[in-house]
């Protein structure tokens, strides 16, 4: 019953924070963490309920990214026609939802390339994936304007009786929009992997012969894995560059993929909320280091910080967390048979 | 006519297995396999190690295409298709080495299992409409009646992986049953069992066929074999030598030969 309501006290907890924290820099912080945090979760949909390492899940969110800021932004595009296309600037969440679907068609393509490509060579398509869209954003500066990145790309708004869709300017109110975007994000999975279709994810990654053998389409369960984890990595690239509110190629450097990498796997893969505890304590420690520490010596913490969770909690920190808890309760009662199972780490066992 | 006739005498084919080959860049696993599992029996499939048994498996269950043949279950060809449109056929087999999902819940292993019973797809998932909390509530009581048909009850929470290898076993054939089989293929259910559990599984391979369900039998206990089919097939060298009931197989003397006589198999070598 506790490790139900957590979730929802700590959502309540980070949603009055900006009443009494007004520190600019730490909601600066909050907010690009959490927006890694969805990019996190959603690679966690693959990773860690589907079992397949994408190590190019940047490029999904350096599509959204660059989808939602072009749409956003309005562009023309010479397409050897007699008149150059031309795209008039489109309202934000028209343009961030195209970034998602953009993302999500992409994720399609990529599923159905996993369908043939399994284990090592889908690590490397997806990385050479990733690549492949740097070049092009670098390249194609017609429409992204290369190296010298895309600008004044226009904030998120939010729609307000009697005036309308104001643009969040403040960093308390794009944290709470954030915040809520998370939240959406946790619910999907949450709900995802509860699921019929969450327990053919699953099955893909415990024992796919024998989730065939009972008549699980694998391809089609990867693909719907690929398109939603893609679409909302594409949220967050969304959430990120009107954030920002610049993006250029290097969105898509694979140091991103890195960091989510590190931020699932160090919370616990495969549970719910791994991602969530992996990119706090990722998201923050850069931060908490550089107060203590020179650059060189902060990234030899933040690299012994990894290996030492994974060495010692090679499961990650909330499954071992959960095991902890179930011993104590069990502890207490004398039929050992009962099966306490660790209901914190429940998204992964059912 | 004539063979409306006499299907209401004899019990119509549930699978025939049609003149099947399967040659791995050589070597000939199968040649030739000719035999059928009428409707509502249990025909074994014996013979030594690497004679085949398990080639023939995943060549009807569609993880293995052979070379030359078909296999007609009901009349459709099930040569092309993949595993999981066979399934949906109502054809399941289980593996020779355990086969679970091993990281997860019993009872969710089971709820897998009966993936196609479900029609929650993904934006059913995500609202939650009424009917998918209905499914999921008939769902997981059919689970927990396939449980305890296997006598998996009490350990419904339990993490698979940490059963133990008797009662994996069982979860096996559970999560087997819960995709709803016609015909069910088993590949050596008892392996490394005691005889105690050997017992048990032969009365669970019993009560699955009381239920109306064709089962194609691979084993190796001849105590089971010999005493629950209606016919035995008889494999060696991925060529069928023999086929008929218990009795005449137990007195036929190429069967003893290939299990018992070493020297014979490279005389024909
Ligand atoms: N995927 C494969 N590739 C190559 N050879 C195989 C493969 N599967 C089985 N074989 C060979 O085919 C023969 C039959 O194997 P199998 O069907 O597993 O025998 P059984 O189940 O009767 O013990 C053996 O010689 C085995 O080595
Ligand atoms: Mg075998």
């Amino acid at each position: 019953m506790t490790a139900r309501l957590l979730p929802w006290l700590f959502v309540a907890f980070m949603a009055v924070l900006p009443l009494w924290m007004h520190d600019q820099y730490i909601l600066y912080v909050l907010t690009s963490t959490g927006i890694f945090i969805i990019a996190a979760m959603s690679l966690n949909l693959l990773l860690g309920y589907t079992g397949q390492l994408s190590l190019g899940h940047v490029a999904f969110f350096g599509i959204g990214a660059y989808t939602s800021a072009l749409l956003s932004l309005g562009f023309d595009l010479d397409l050897g026609g007699a008149e150059p296309f031309v795209l008039d600037p489109q309202p934000v969440w028209i343009a961030f939802l195209g970034g998602i679907l953009m993302a999500a068609v992409f994720g399609w393509l990529i599923g159905r390339l996993a369908f043939r490509v399994r284990g090592a060579y889908f690590v490397i398509v997806t990385i050479s994936f990733a690549q492949v869209m740097r070049m092009v954003a670098l390249n194609w500066v017609d429409l992204t304007e290369g190296p010298m990145a895309l600008n004044n790309i226009p904030p998120l708004t939010v729609w307000w009786p009697g005036e309308g869709f104001v643009p969040l300017y403040s960093k308390e109110h794009y944290y709470l929009l954030v915040l809520a975007v998370g939240v959406l994000s946790y619910v999907i999975i949450h709900r995802l992997v509860q699921s019929r279709v969450g327990r053919a994810l699953i099955a893909l990654r415990e024992n796919e012969s024998l989730a065939r053998s009972v008549g699980i389409n694998v391809t089609r369960y990867l693909v719907i894995a690929t398109v939603v984890s893609a679409g909302m990595a594409g949220a967050a690239g969304g959430l990120y560059t009107h954030y920002i509110r610049i993006v250029d190629p290097d969105i898509f450097m694979f140091i991103y993929t890195v960091t989510m990498v590190i931020m699932v796997i160090t919370g616990g893969k495969g549970t719910l909320a791994g991602p969530v505890v992996g990119g706090l304590l990722f998201g923050f420690l850069p931060e908490v280091l550089r107060d203590v520490a020179r650059p060189e010596v902060q990234w030899i913490i933040y690299g012994a910080v990894m290996i030492v969770i994974i060495f010692f909690l090679p499961q990650g920190i909330v499954p071992a967390v959960g095991k902890l808890f179930s011993r104590k309760k069990k502890h207490p009662r004398h039929d050992a048979r009962t099966p306490t199972a660790p209901r914190i780490t429940e998204g992964a066992s059912s | 006519m004539s063979a409306q006739l006499a299907a209401t005498a004899t019990p119509p084919v549930a699978l025939e297995v049609r003149d099947i080959a399967v040659h791995f860049s050589g070597l000939v696993a199968i040649s030739r396999m000719t035999f059928a599992v009428p409707e509502g029996s249990i025909v074994s499939l014996i013979g030594p190690n690497g004679a085949g048994k398990t080639t023939a498996f995943n060549v009807i269950t569609g993880f293995l295409k052979p070379t030359a043949g078909k296999i007609l279950y009901h009349g459709t060809d099930l040569t092309r298709l993949s595993p999981d449109r066979i399934a949906a056929l109502g054809v399941v087999r289980t593996f020779q080495r355990t086969s679970i999902f091993g990281g997860c819940s019993v009872l969710s292993n089971v709820l897998t299992g009966m993936h196609q019973r479900g029609r929650t797809e993904t934006w059913g998932a995500l609202l939650r409409p009424r009917w998918v909390g209905d499914e999921d509530a008939r769902l997981e009581a059919e689970a927990a009646e396939i449980l305890d048909f296997v006598g998996l009850q009490n350990r419904a929470d339990e993490m698979a992986g940490n059963l133990a290898y008797g009662e994996q076993r069982l979860l096996g054939i559970a999560i087997a049953l819960a995709a709803a089989p016609k015909l069910l293929l088993l590949d050596e259910p008892a392996a490394g069992l005691n005889p105690s559990e050997t017992e048990e599984f032969i009365g669970v391979v019993k009560r699955i066929r009381d239920r109306g369900v064709t089962v194609l039998l691979v084993e190796h206990d001849m105590k089971m074999v010999m005493g629950i089919s209606d016919t035995v097939v008889v494999l060696n060298h991925g060529r069928i030598i023999a086929e008929g009931t218990p009795e005449t197989i137990q007195h036929d003397p190429d069967v003893i030969r290939a299990y018992l006589g070493q020297g014979v198999k490279h005389a024909e070598a």
